[in-house]
């Protein structure tokens, strides 16, 4: 069934098209202005080449994306893979939504130490995906809310949406940076010509007014290309939001997540314009209840009204969300879902909220995402028979070490190679002193601790409002923000 | 004689048509049957996981709550009753049995703080709750594609081709009782 709903979505490949169109005009404008600058005989060849050209850098691109977009992505997230082992809970959850899809492979799990609510799917195809996950978000919701979430990013993937988007994403840049070569270009090309055509004295008035056309559409282009681009993507949302309750079968869930992410202001650190529309919800945090040509979201009030129309209604099927939609945000709106979504006449009902919500502490998912960042930065956790457990650093040289509890001497355990490496590689990036840390500062105005790269922990008090802080050990500068 | 083989081309055209079409309805089936198959596979590797699961949770549990023997019993009983379930529907019937004692299982920890606190048994829970909400989602999408399949069997024309390489509609994974339905919240 979801098979049919990803090839289905007439409208959004009607606008790639457009896009497509977009990016071959501009081509062929390029190759246009080309000829002019190296004085080429034939303009006309030239543009054409030109749209040729554009057509297949465009491709390349596309293909070099396709076989290593995923890893590229991730790097730039800085993200921290997790396993079943290391955490659990998320790793649970993302196995019951690929169950509940149906999709043939698990997806690789990341959690991005940031602070921002917020998440996203990447993946060209739904053999090979990854959903990544603020380390803020996995804190804050519940396992409701976190399914909801997690489904919304499987829909990306079994939508095709990230593979369409990533096109899309390419098609723009594409667009982009060569209406910046054909602006310039035109004007070195009209300063080059207007001295030879003083000396030659040939009247080249037609070429003028195309060349003034050329520049028009060089300003218009990326413009359109980008309303274009958005459009898919603010469409493709409320799919994805469709497909999640259709699959979670808990439109509250999710309701209740987008509530959370809207509260919170806190931009996401490593997001930009091309990834921007892969997150659940706009990363710069300001979507919320206006939408215009240049938002990358539909406003979160909306997404949230028509989920709970849902709740309240009784129905998860896409019928149930089509006519919500119709109903409260484009009154008699009908094309918001793929007609073989629509087919479904069985109803589905609405399952009850798991027990979890009620007893989920917010303490004890911090606690064990911190242990995840601390596992992954090579500390190693030594448990006491005591109950307590003690976390010693890659480089802490001492084998040693006496539980502050109870007073037993415990062993530490020899580090992995794994983690050797890690904290070889620190050893050799020799410290400059021009260089400055940053650290964000997470609670003004409570007791805090700064982790700096060489090892030492220094505090930061309630009162501190100083810009930089000096390590006591090794005399770095660090910057608080 | 021309008019007769202009007549035979086209009887000839219209038979290769329809053969065709018959191949890509026949194809189309079996596409959807392998896919129900594979969703019951999905349930069952999660109902095996559960099953797998009890030993544990029981052997666990026990030196809490001395006083709860009978819950045990009942639930070790109702584990050998679902591993024993052979069809579609004998395993309905006994795996909505085993959440039922399960659930009453679990109900009856509320009581036992020290249980709850157990580092052990926390994680056996949060294996176990996913367990349970895995195989609601496997059962959905396994009843989804059961659904799309009997109608591909029941509505014409492809219920012809249906019929005459004898495909079989498919039982549905149903649980009955409306309160066991509710197995996925076993969150404690």
């Amino acid at each position: 069934m979801w098979e049919l709903i990803a090839l289905n979505r007439k409208k959004s490949i009607f606008v790639f098209f457009l896009m497509m169109v977009l990016l071959i005009l501009m081509g062929a404008a390029l190759g246009y202005t080309v000829s002019f600058w190296i004085e080429a005989s034939s303009p006309v060849n030239a543009s054409i080449i030109g749209g040729i050209g554009a057509f297949f850098v465009w491709l390349i691109l596309s293909f070099v994306s396709y076989t290593m977009g995923n890893d590229i992505v991730i790097r730039a997230s800085r993200a921290t893979q997790i396993t079943r082992e290391s955490y659990p809970r998320l790793y649970n959850i993302v196995e019951e939504i690929k169950i509940a899809a149906m999709l043939p492979a698990m997806p690789e799990i990341y959690i991005m130490n940031d602070d921002a609510l917020n998440a996203f799917a990447t993946g060209m195809h739904p053999e090979k995906s990854a959903i990544i996950v603020t380390s803020g978000l996995a804190e804050v919701l519940s396992r409701d809310e976190l399914q909801g979430v997690v489904a919304h990013e499987m829909s990306h993937i079994l939508n095709r949406d990230t593979a369409f988007l990533t096109f899309a994403g390419i098609m723009l840049g594409t667009i982009t940076v060569m209406a910046d070569i054909v602006l310039r270009g035109t004007f070195f090309a009209s300063r080059n010509r207007r001295s030879k055509m003083s000396s030659k004295n040939n009247s080249g008035g037609g070429n003028i007014i195309i060349l003034l056309l050329i520049v028009v559409f060089a300003i218009l282009a990326p413009f359109f290309a980008k309303i274009f681009y958005l459009s898919i993507s603010r469409k493709r949302e409320y799919l994805a939001d469709a497909t999640a309750v259709r699959l979670t079968r808990y439109p509250e869930g999710l309701a209740s997540a987008l509530e959370k992410i809207s509260s919170s202001t806190t931009p996401v650190f490593a997001a930009n314009t091309i990834t921007a529309p892969m997150y659940i919800a706009s990363p710069a945090g300001s979507n919320i209840e206006k939408e215009d040509l240049g938002s990358t979201h539909p406003p979160i009030v909306n997404r949230i009204r028509i989920l709970r129309a849902l709740q309240n209604g009784g129905g998860a099927s896409y019928r149930d969300y089509q006519q919500a939609y119709s109903k409260y945000i484009e009154k008699g709106f009908a094309n918001l879902i793929p007609e073989s979504g629509l087919k479904e006449n069985k109803p589905v009902i609405i399952r009850d909220a798991s027990k979890e919500d009620k007893s989920f502490s917010q303490k004890k998912t911090k606690r064990d995402i911190n242990d995840l960042f601390i596992a992954d930065s090579g500390y190693v956790s030594i448990p006491c028979s005591c109950g307590l457990e003690i976390k010693a650093p890659a480089k802490f040289g001492v084998t040693d070490i006496q539980c502050p509890r109870c007073g037993k001497i415990l062993t530490v355990p020899s580090i992995t190679a794994k983690i050797n490496k890690a904290a070889e590689k620190e050893e050799k990036r020799s410290f400059s002193s021009d260089e400055v840390l940053q650290y964000h500062r997470m609670h003004p105005g409570k007791w805090e601790s700064v982790l700096c790269k060489c090892g030492a922990q220094l505090q930061l008090s309630p009162l501190f409002k100083s810009q930089y802080l000096v390590c006591k050990s090794c005399k770095r500068k660090i910057e608080i923000i | 004689m021309a008019m007769l083989l202009v007549m035979f081309a086209f009887i000839l055209f219209v038979v290769l048509i329809v053969i065709i079409w018959g191949v890509a309805i026949y194809n189309a089936l079996v596409a959807l049957r392998n896919r129900v198959k594979n969703g019951w596979s999905q349930i069952d590797v999660q109902l095996k996981r559960r099953h797998d699961l009890i030993p544990n949770l029981v052997e666990t549990a026990k030196g809490y709550m001395q006083h709860e023997k009978e819950t045990f019993i009942k639930v070790t009983e109702a584990r050998a009753k679902a591993m024993g379930a052979s069809s579609v529907k004998d395993a309905s019937a006994a795996e909505s049995e085993l959440s039922g004692a399960l659930a009453k299982l679990l109900l009856t920890v509320e009581n036992y703080p020290e249980l709850k606190a157990n580092e052990n048994f926390m994680a056996l829970q949060e294996e176990l709750t996913s367990t349970e909400n895995k195989i609601a989602f496997a059962r959905q999408s396994y009843n989804d594609e059961t659904m799309f399949y009997n109608n591909k069997i029941e509505m014409f024309p492809s219920s012809i081709v249906a019929g005459m390489f004898n495909f079989k509609m498919a039982d549905f994974f149903e649980i009955e009782n409306k309160a066991e339905r509710e197995a996925p919240k076993v969150s404690f």
